[in-house]
C-alpha cells in the first residue's frame, strides 16, 4: 500500500494532479447546478413579480 | 435532409426540456466512466519503463488537453451559428461552454507543470504547445470577461461570439505545435497516421477517461446551458412550468 501511495516517488506530483484534476471536475459540476438553481429562483421572482404587479 | 430539428433546437422550451431529459443520460455513465478509467490508469495499468509511475499524470492531463481543444472549437462553432442564423440558444451553448472550457485548459496546464517539474526539470518553460494552450486558456477567459463586462445580452452574445471565432484559429496551432516546432513536449502518442505508440495496457484506461471526460462535458454543457436560457427569457407560460415542475433543484 505504502509502495502504491509513494509512487515510485513521483507521489506529490501524482497525486497533486489527481486531485486538481478531479476537484476541478467536482468544482464545476457543482458551479452550474448552483447556476441552474439560481436562474429558476431568479425566473420564480419575476414570474411572482409580474403577477403582483396591477 | 430535413433540418427541422436543428430549427427545434433554436426553440428555448424545447432545447430546456430536452437538454433536462438528455442530462442524466450523460452524466451517469460519465461518472462510471471517469471512476473505472481513472480507477484503472491509477491502480492496474502497469508503470512506464522510463517514466515509473509519474506517468499517470497522462490520464488526466491528456483527457483535458484534448476537452480544451474541442471544448474551444465547440463554443467557436456554437458562437458562429448563433451569429450566423441569429439562434439565441445557440449563443446561450457557447456561453455554458465556456467556464468548463477555460477549467479544462487550467487543468492541462497545471498538471503539464506537474509532469514537467520531474520529466523534464521545471514547471514552465517557454514551449510552443504550453505557449499556445496558454493563449488559448487566455481566450477563454477573455470571452468570459467580454461577456460580463457587457451589459445588453445581444451586443455581448455578437461580440463575444467575434471573439470566440477569431481564437478558433489557436487550436490547430496548439495541436500541429509539436510537429510545426522543435519542442520540448513530446509529439502526439494517440493521434498519430501510423496508429497510437502507447501499449493497449496504457491505452485503453486513458480511452475510457476521454470518453468519460468528453460525457462529463456535455453534461456539465448542458446544465449551464438550460440556466443561461432561463436567464435569457423575460416571459412565456413555460418558465411558469419550468419553474414550477423543478423547484429550485437543478
Amino acid at each position: 500500500m505504502s509502495e502504491f501511495l509513494h509512487m515510485s516517488g513521483y507521489a506529490v506530483y501524482v497525486w497533486t494532479s489527481y486531485i486538481v484534476g478531479v476537484g476541478a471536475l467536482l468544482i464545476n459540476v457543482w458551479w452550474a447546478r448552483r447556476n441552474l438553481a439560481r436562474a429558476r429562483l431568479a425566473a420564480a421572482r419575476r414570474i411572482a413579480t409580474r403577477e403582483s404587479a396591477p | 435532409m430535413s433540418w427541422a430539428w436543428f430549427h427545434r433546437f433554436g426553440s428555448p422550451p424545447y432545447f430546456y426540456r430536452v437538454a433536462g431529459l438528455l442530462t442524466p443520460w450523460f452524466a451517469w455513465p460519465a461518472a462510471v466512466l471517469l471512476v473505472v478509467g481513472l480507477g484503472w490508469g491509477l491502480f492496474v495499468s502497469p508503470p512506464d519503463k522510463l517514466q515509473g509511475d509519474a506517468y499517470r499524470i497522462i490520464y488526466i492531463h491528456v483527457p483535458n488537453s484534448w476537452l480544451s481543444l474541442m471544448s474551444y472549437s465547440a463554443m467557436a462553432v456554437s458562437a458562429a451559428i448563433g451569429l450566423i442564423w441569429r439562434i439565441k440558444v445557440a449563443h446561450a451553448v457557447a456561453a455554458a461552454i465556456a467556464p468548463a472550457g477555460a477549467a479544462f485548459t487550467a487543468v492541462s496546464l497545471l498538471t503539464g507543470m506537474l509532469w514537467g517539474q520531474p520529466m523534464w526539470g521545471t514547471y514552465w518553460a517557454w514551449d510552443p504547445r504550453i505557449v499556445f494552450e496558454l493563449v488559448l486558456l487566455f481566450f477563454f477567459l477573455g470571452y468570459i470577461a467580454l461577456r460580463s463586462a457587457i451589459d445588453d445580452l445581444n451586443r455581448a452574445d455578437r461580440t463575444s461570439a467575434v471573439l470566440a471565432i477569431v481564437g478558433v484559429v489557436n487550436v490547430p496551432i496548439v495541436h500541429y505545435s509539436v510537429i510545426w516546432w522543435n519542442s520540448l513536449h513530446q509529439a502526439p502518442s494517440v493521434l498519430r497516421t501510423d496508429g497510437p505508440s502507447m501499449p493497449i495496457q496504457m491505452l485503453a484506461p486513458l480511452l475510457v477517461s476521454f470518453l468519460g471526460f468528453t460525457l462529463y462535458f456535455v453534461a456539465v454543457m448542458l446544465v449551464r446551458a438550460r440556466a443561461e436560457v432561463l436567464h435569457r427569457e423575460r416571459g412565456g407560460d413555460w418558465i411558469r412550468e419550468a419553474v414550477a415542475m423543478h423547484g429550485n433543484s437543478p
